[in-house]
């Protein structure tokens, strides 16, 4: 029976409607691997599996009546189980951030993207982990203990997203909605073997998102394929009028589980042009990274694109713009954490202290080190030079972009320099884990979509991921190459061994 | 270029935040590093660039002026340590 929860999101809906299996007990599936893994994995903050039993049997007399009368439709995702990072709010469930300072805080209210899967019919399983407020690359920085790559236990999933991550590559769910900030949904993606959009910014609503940075935070996708992924964007994507930096753009029609993209010979990629940068391509790229991206992209001209060399020359630029504006944004956003309206209070006599015992107590290192970083860089006298500066610096590299979107469609690209590191790696040196971030963070200052997607292994047998990033807006066309090459690769297939 | 302790002391205070000895010598050591780091965009000319703070083109997004329903209050109250006549209550302002 277990075996259920390891079918894709599309075989999973296409299966409860065939009436093959009950959603009940694909979520009795999920909930069973879940139980056997966990201890193992860590993917969860919160499992809501009693609530996901309840909501399976209501599908499940959906999908009934609707056998009876088929004439009708269904909301696209009845009965499939999905999970949630622990940034987003779900009415009555903890949202802890994987944070101290949350670890009591039970939001009064849905975020509509958890909203808009509820309409759709999806059954939630729980709250995946994350680094603390989504700060970090590899969820070491949880408050709530670390969660463990499939692929090797010994291992990061990757962060901030690395608890849904983790849980798609490990078969505990079939989808996950992540964040990406700097490249929270990507890098987890592609260190633990699974396709993870990032959207536009502006694609798809925040109402409910726990802030980080706001010129720069996107709520994305984790799936095992691009097809799923697809799936799962279409419903959380659109104009929502309670987040004023969501766009009211018409969304492309996605279907890819309907697009008959089928094979080599029908060159599904034919005039595609895929932009290769040569700044992605440098000292410290793994060799074994490199070689996957570049096999993949012949892939991709097999398939009927064609490839050529493109320049985005700030590139290196990128990583210390991120580094002063995230922080920035973050300073502003974590003021509300006072111990006044949510949260454990540190009781004090005063009011000032109440505010920085609470702080000092309840925020992780991370989260102090940049709330202290980004304090500075918006500080009397730092401003014009630090803050000013980088949002300079980010109009140019918006500017690469834009260029390079004049000569191709797509930009193919590594999505981290090396596949998973060891726990514990990078722990005592922040800069060395902000470089982790390098190829992800450029999209985000772009405010352009990105897509992470398995393309090999290395000798160690861990995922390599690629990215296509695209122009404003063109998450259709990133989904619909990755589609094809999924087609003909089967990366996206290989489940570890756990 | 490295930040004094009374600077590391005085960021944490414009943040509010509550260091140990021990916080403040590690901060001012790995943020003094983070800022060498990031000093390499002081190279780039941008005197003629203009800054971008969002990615989305500007644009009105005021809505019509009329009442809809909000958050129960008692909903928003759960979460808080202390209440009191409906209201937040916390330690005097003023010593």
């Amino acid at each position: 029976m277990e075996e259920l929860a390891s079918l894709s999101l599309l075989r999973a809906i296409q299966g409860l409607r065939r009436g093959d299996f009950s959603s009940r007990e694909l979520v009795a599936a999920c909930l069973q691997r879940i139980d056997r893994l966990e201890p193992r994995l860590h993917c969860f903050l919160a499992l809501t599996g009693e609530a996901a039993l309840a909501q399976a049997v209501q599908a499940d007399r959906r999908l009934s009546a609707w056998r009876l009368s088929p004439h009708e439709s269904l909301p696209p995702l009845l009965g499939v189980p999905l999970a949630v990072k622990d940034v987003l709010c779900v009415a009555g469930v903890p949202c802890t951030c994987g944070s101290r300072i949350l670890e009591n805080f039970i939001p009064p209210y849905h975020a509509t993207v958890v909203e808009r899967l509820l309409a759709a019919g999806a059954v939630l399983l729980g709250k995946t982990n994350t680094d603390e407020f989504a700060m970090g690359s590899s969820t070491e920085n949880s408050a709530y203990g670390v969660t463990r790559n499939p692929w090797d236990l010994e291992r990061v999933p990757g962060g901030s997203s690395g608890g849904s991550a983790a849980a798609v590559s490990a078969r505990l769910a079939p989808a996950a909605l992540g964040t990406d900030t700097g490249g929270s949904v990507r890098q987890p993606a592609s260190l633990c073997g699974v396709t993870g959009l990032k959207p536009s910014y502006g694609r798809v609503s925040r109402y409910g998102l726990v802030a980080f940075g706001s010129s720069l935070d996107v709520v994305g996708v984790l799936a095992q394929d691009a097809a799923d992924a697809a799936a799962v964007f279409r419903t959380i994507a659109g104009y929502d009028p309670r987040d004023a930096t969501s766009l009211d753009l018409p969304l492309p029609d996605i279907r890819l589980d309907e697009l008959g993209t089928g094979s080599l010979a029908d060159l599904p990629l034919k005039g595609i042009r895929i932009g290769v940068p040569q700044e992605y391509f440098i000292g410290g790229l793994q060799a074994e990274v490199e070689t996957g991206v570049r096999e993949a992209i012949k892939t991709l001209e097999a398939l009927g694109a064609s490839a050529q060399p493109v320049s985005l020359p700030h590139t290196q630029y990128a990583l210390p713009v991120y580094y002063l504006l995230a922080p920035a944004e973050a300073s502003a956003n974590l003021a509300r954490y006072d111990g006044v309206r949510y949260g454990p209070r540190a009781e004090s006599d005063t009011l000032w202290q109440v505010f920085r015992r609470t702080r000092g107590e309840r925020f992780g290192a991370e989260v102090k080190r940049r709330i202290m970083l980004g304090t500075y860089a918006l500080s009397a006298g730092y401003y014009d030079a630090y803050y000013g500066q980088a949002q300079k610096v980010r109009t140019l590299i918006k500017r690469d972009f834009e260029q390079a979107f004049g000569q191709v469609d797509v930009i193919a690209a590594p999505v981290t320099p090396t596949t998973a590191f060891r726990i514990g790696e990078h722990s005592d040196d922040p800069l060395s884990m902000y470089l982790e971030d390098i190829f992800t963070i450029p999209a985000n200052l772009a405010g352009v979509p990105g897509l992470a997607f398995p393309v090999g292994f290395d000798r160690q047998g861990l995922p390599i991921g690629m990215q296509l990033i695209g122009p404003y807006f063109g998450e259709d066309q990133l989904l619909r190459i990755a589609h094809a090459y999924q087609q003909v690769a089967d990366w996206h297939t290989r489940q570890p061994t756990i | 270029m490295t930040l004094t302790i009374a600077e590391v002391e005085h960021i944490a205070s414009l943040a509010r935040l509550n260091l140990t000895d021990a916080e403040v010598a590690r901060f001012r050591e790995q943020l003094s590093a983070i800022l060498d780091y990031v000093a390499q965009l002081q190279a780039l000319d941008t005197s003629d660039i203009p800054p971008t703070s969002s990615v989305l083109p500007p644009r009105s997004v005021l809505r019509q002026d009329e009442p809809h329903p909000g958050l129960a209050l008692d909903a928003l109250l759960a979460n808080a340590p202390q209440v009191e006549a409906d209201q937040f209550r916390v330690p005097p302002v003023l010593e």
